[in-house]
């Protein structure tokens, strides 16, 4: 019921909105809560597990009830707080959980079996069969129990991430995080403020009280306004800090444009920010907590300050008769605005013995409200007095049952909270949060002048840390109220009362969770399911581990609470992952003939963040295989060109280069002459070879390293490594020059006439034997000329400048289709090295040794390099490691497929009987068979057996023979050509 | 072979990229770049300032002369910028050519350094990042060298082979951003 006065919502500015397909109309100003109510909506929602109606609860973040399901087709949002979802024109919202309608529900029959369904049921009683939890029982009790649903559909909406840093972060911008901002501020720090709601002031807005001899909500307003023309004050509304992290990081959600109608454009949704701030003050406020007693989830039972807020900021009266029920001075508050307001008060019952009132209310000291009655909603309320019972009409319960100080984000490096038994409630663990002071209600400061003072106090605090003067910023003087609380949790009776409005936990649950020895505070929690809602408990975790002391016997801090973790509220995937979708997942490295292929057609492949030529169709090929057999043969018989320039390349120089790379390699460089180049072996630490490549000598103290393109990262770091901290006395400089060349092989057996007319120079045996270097001058640039072969063919890599390289791969591709070859990809690329037994990562796999690899004889005895003493650890040596062979097929299954198992040919293939595993396999057109290559035990003195290779996924058994590695060309004849 | 030549081309395409609320995205012509690497060398900054009129940079730092520019580059590594290193250079530093190995663009406006937290995790405030500060850091995963090259301007430096990923990055950086000076 909308009053006719009063409310910082614009009565000129009417709102239409929807909700459950009814039509209503709201201001400017009001949330989807506030407007709701306005329009005389008490049931919103269903609860998740018994169905029954359910109301507007609060009036922030806290909800546990008032969650709806915004939008429709892809931009469905389940689980919006109505408390939060300010009103916009067009909103569309639906109430969730319920079928066919929020207020006649089929699933309400649940309600009746709660004696069945408490805590646990599910548990004991979905048990037998096994298979039936998974296939029969979830997906039922998911149906019926849950909250909101996704859309299924691809998210068409954008979000944002981004990072900000400041001297001072303020969370909350109530009296506390207004007035530290302004101390702060005035001294000349640089200050973020951020609080989640849309209208900065906290509380102030939603009471009726003086700060400095205005209005508090006119105070805040004018104190928002100074701050926001100070250029050191950055002012982040709808941003709630919902976790901290080390070194002074917090997370925060910034709701950008969720208050607008869609129809966003370009603009993001959500922001999730990382703000690093070298102080913050924590203003988080505090948060009401309720009283369970039966049937207090009806709708009409309401947080009395949430009753202030809609009162006084929105000018909705919950109801027409309130009662208020509370066990602190700040319930009397509710009373007395609603009165002002021009709301019939039906009681002020206070739990306190000897509590007073000068209010004109009818008053119950030392009474409690036992029951609710109603269906639908509140209709009535049962108020217990040392007399008797009294029952009295009445729509709306305003129940208060003290604040619980927002500690959470003090507990996200692990602080627990300390108990304070005058105000019965956690305090932030003092130096809980490396510079972070907790201030106002969230240290437990409850009146606003309490608030204004900590706020500044601790301002001053950070300021001292910060190194900065606090200027002389004045404290206004403001209401200096009493809270003097009893505490009370919960009153005594038949009936269900409930704890967790969210997750439909009651007093019975918990008490039950005791019985059944849960006793922990941690174990009550995944027993009950309390805490465990979107909401985190923020209004029922206080009362349940009340209760659980009290059945336990126990007192509260023994008790202790559950760990608060962030985030603080609900952070959608989308905005954590914002740009991390499709080809925003990571940065895509091209090559410089990456145009070109895709002008030829090439798909490409990815290899790393590398975007490689799988191959180059030509007219009348219709699959992968047709290219792929073709450039092989190319490659062969005639010449083939491959960019290669994904390979890692590190440029080593200094007076200890040679001796540098002797340690880092199994192999010796330092005898390497310039202009040569050598195969080396790279081991890891624990002896486990790390990479392979080829490095060439190109001066005295000048080397270039290749690595794979997979391990080139890691190469450059693990050099670096060895260069900075185990030889930080040797001179060595490393840098890598991946990027600075592009480099194109050119391979087979016309490859040396290709180049040879290119470059116009010899390259005969005699000048440029196989792993010779050296410069060269193509069309007045300079570059370099390696003599290596990855396909066992004679074959040249030629790096040019990367800005040269599309012109560089251009024409090789021409002169070598002149030759009758052309462009190859990565298949025909694997298939060539396949057919000449060359390692890749599929090999070299991060558990394979040099002596797995055939390679033992690289390891040179005579000198220390990294690995060495690990790889003669008893376990590398032993003779039974499964080492590296080919397979080919001889039966009449011809298939071999990578990552099959090996068996003995009468053995059973289950696991226990594995001899090996196949890495790598494709067809041979040069054999014209499928090859492989394997791990197989002993596998080096196996050549000529036979065995199975069973691929248990595909369901492929073929019968091979064991083969050396190398099946085309083993004595290396064609690539010393 | 008189008919063969090679054509040098940019990852980018040089020139403006885009500009939208005053603030421009733009790709500059290529210029030489070189790393220096002194290792225990004392020589460089007395060899830097007679060639090419350039005292050695302070870490996190550039110096800049008429027509060159010395940016620190990492630990022990400087970048000459802008011209290619006088051959006496290599008595006092390892040289290695890394003209080709990087691709520069320019991001200037008022909405810089909100396009950058988008995509950057580096404080790029005034006191923090003045004129003239240069980091190596990351730009949404990929390694980046940042540098401040005027009131609103960065320079931003990323691997050549991941130049497009940048331009796609910056480019929808600033759109949404943009977008909210709407809101």
């Amino acid at each position: 019921m909308r009053l006719s006065s009063g409310g910082l919502i614009d009565r000129t500015q009417p709102i239409g909105f929807q909700f459950d397909g009814h039509d209503y109309a709201g201001f400017q100003g009001d949330t989807l809560a506030s407007a709701l109510l306005a329009n005389g909506v008490r049931t919103v929602a269903r609860s998740f597990k018994y169905h029954r109606p359910r109301g507007i609860f609060s009036a922030g973040s806290e909800e546990p009830n008032a969650l709806v399901t915004l939008g429709t087709g892809a931009q469905t949002e389940p689980n919006v707080r109505a408390t939060t979802q300010e009103l916009f024109a067009g909103l569309q919202a639906r109430a969730q959980n319920c079928w066919p309608s929020v207020d006649w529900d089929v699933m309400q029959v649940n309600d009746l079996l709660a004696d069945f369904l408490g805590a646990g049921f599910y548990y004991k009683t979905f048990m037998w069969p096994k298979k039936a939890w998974e296939a029969v029982y979830e997906p039922l009790i998911r149906r019926a129990a849950g909250i909101g649903k996704l859309s299924g559909a691809d998210d068409p909406d954008l979000n944002e991430k981004a990072f900000a840093h400041c001297d001072l972060l303020v969370i909350g911008a109530g009296p506390t995080g207004l007035m530290a901002a302004l101390v702060a501020a005035e001294a000349g720090a640089d200050v973020i403020l951020c609080d989640e709601d849309a209208t900065l002031g906290g509380r102030l807005n939603a009471e009726v009280e003086e700060i400095g001899g205005q209005s508090a909500r006119d105070w805040a307003a004018a104190t928002l306004a100074r701050l926001s023309d100070m250029a050191n004050v950055r002012i982040m509304t709808r941003t709630t800090v919902t976790g901290v992290y080390d070194q002074g990081t917090f997370g925060a959600l910034e709701r950008v444009c969720r208050h607008l109608p869609p129809g966003r454009g370009k603009r993001p949704v959500d922001c999730f920010w990382r703000i690093v701030a070298k102080q913050a003050v924590l203003a988080a406020g505090a948060i009401e907590r309720p009283v369970a007693f039966r049937n207090n989830d009806r709708p009409g039972v309401m947080l009395a300050g949430a009753v202030r807020s809609y009162v006084n900021r929105y000018a909705v009266s919950p109801g027409r008769a309130v009662t208020v029920f509370g066990n602190n001075d700040n319930a009397h508050r509710t009373a007395r605005d609603l009165l002002a307001a021009g709301v019939h008060v039906a009681a002020l019952v206070d739990a306190r013995e000897g509590a007073k009132t000068d209010l004109a209310v009818p008053f119950y000291p030392g009474a409690v409200v036992e029951r609710v009655f109603g269906a639908n909603g509140v209709e009535a309320v049962s108020i217990r007095t040392a007399k008797g019972r009294e029952r009295l009409h009445s729509d709306c319960v305003a129940v208060s049952g003290g604040w619980n100080p927002s500690v959470h984000l003090t507990c996200h490096l692990n602080g627990r909270p300390v108990w304070d038994a005058g105000l019965a409630a956690f305090l932030p663990a003092p130096g809980a949060v490396p510079n972070l002071i907790p201030a106002g209600a969230a240290a437990g400061v409850f009146s606003t002048a309490g608030c204004l003072a900590s706020g500044a106090e601790a301002a001053g605090k950070a300021l001292l840390a910060l190194g900065l003067n606090a200027a002389n910023t004045t404290i206004p003087q403001a209401e200096d109220g009493t809270y003097d609380i009893t505490p009370l949790w919960q009153v005594p009776g038949r009936g269900r009362a409930w704890l967790d409005l969210h997750n439909d936990v009651t007093v019975k649950d918990v008490r039950g969770a005791a019985v059944e020895n849960f006793r922990s505070v941690e174990h009550m929690k995944r027993y009950t399911t309390q805490g465990m809602a979107p909401d985190q408990g923020k209004t029922s975790n206080m009362g349940a581990l009340a209760v659980l002391a009290d059945v336990t016997g126990r007192e509260v801090p023994q008790t202790g609470t559950t760990t608060y973790r962030p985030p603080f509220v609900p952070v959608p995937i989308a905005a954590l992952g914002a740009g991390g979708r499709g080809m925003g997942f990571a940065p895509r490295r091209l090559t410089t003939s990456h145009d070109v292929s895709l002008s030829m057609n090439a798909p490409m492949i990815e290899a790393g963040l590398w975007y490689r030529s799988s191959y180059f169709p030509r007219q009348g090929e219709a699959t992968w295989r047709q290219s792929c057999d073709r450039e092989v043969a190319m490659v062969r018989n005639a010449v083939g060109i491959c960019d290669v320039s994904t390979l890692g390349k590190i440029d080593i120089q200094g007076a200890d280069a040679a001796r540098f790379l002797d340690f880092v390699y199994t192999n010796t460089f330092s005898t390497l002459k310039p202009g040569r180049v050598r195969y080396g072996l790279m081991l890891r630490e624990d002896g486990f070879v790390m990479d392979d490549g080829t490095t060439a000598r190109l001066g005295p103290q000048h080397y270039v390293m290749t690595t794979t393109t997979a391990a080139a990262g890691l190469v450059m770091m693990h050099l670096e490594f060895v260069a900075q901290v185990l030889k930080p006395d040797w001179d060595v400089r490393l840098i890598s020059v991946t990027e600075q060349w592009a480099q194109v092989a050119v391979a087979g057996p016309k490859s040396r006439a290709l180049l040879q007319d290119l470059l116009g120079q010899d390259l005969s045996n005699d000048v440029f034997p196989v792993m010779a270097c050296g410069p060269v001058t193509l069309a007045g640039v300079e570059g370099r000329l390696f003599r290596i072969s990855f396909s066992g063919e004679l074959a040249y890599e030629i790096a040019m400048p990367a800005r040269y390289g599309e012109s560089l791969f251009r024409l090789l591709v021409a002169r070598a289709e002149a030759l009758g070859g052309g462009a190859y990809g990565l298949e025909a690329l694997n298939i060539l090295r396949l057919e000449k037994g060359l390692l890749t990562h599929a090999e070299l796999d991060g558990r394979t040794t040099a002596q797995d690899l055939g390679l033992e004889r690289m390891m040179a005895p005579g000198k220390d390099f990294i690995g060495k003493a690990a790889a003669s650890r008893p376990g590398l040596v032993a003779e039974d490691r499964a080492r590296l062979i080919a397979l080919k097929p001889v039966g009449p299954v011809k298939q071999i497929t990578a990552g099959a198992f090996l068996f003995e040919q009468d053995a059973e293939p289950v696991r226990t009987n594995a001899q090996g595993h196949v890495t790598s396999a494709g067809f041979s057109p040069t054999l014209g068979h499928t090859i492989g290559l394997a791990f197989l035990q002993n596998g080096a003195d196996r050549v000529g057996e036979r065995v199975h290779m069973v691929d248990h996924l595909r369901q492929i058994t073929t019968l091979c023979e064991v083969c050396e590695p190398v099946f085309f060309d083993p004595e290396g004849g064609r690539t010393r050509g | 072979m008189a008919d063969l030549t090679l054509t040098a081309q940019n990852a980018l395409p040089q020139g403006d990229v885009a500009e939208v609320c005053g603030t421009s995205i733009r790709v500059p012509p290529m210029r030489p770049l070189t790393s220096l690497m002194p290792g225990a060398s004392q020589g460089l900054g007395q060899a830097l300032k007679k060639h090419h009129g350039l005292t050695l940079p302070e870490p996190g730092q550039r110096t800049l002369s008429d027509t060159a520019e010395c940016l620190w580059f990492g630990h022990r590594q400087y970048l000459l910028v802008g011209v290619r290193p006088a051959d006496s250079l290599t008595e006092v530093a390892t040289l290695t050519d890394q003209s080709d190995a990087w691709s520069t663009v320019l991001l200037d406006g008022p909405l810089a350094r909100d396009v950058l937290a988008r995509l950057c995790p580096l404080d790029l405030r005034d006191a923090a990042f003045p004129m003239h500060a240069t980091a190596r850091s990351e730009i949404r995963h990929m390694m980046a060298c940042i540098t401040r090259v005027s009131a609103d301007g960065f320079r931003l430096m990323v691997f050549r082979s991941m130049a497009d990923t940048l331009l796609h990055d910056l480019r929808e950086a600033l759109a949404m951003r943009a977008a909210r000076e709407n809101l």
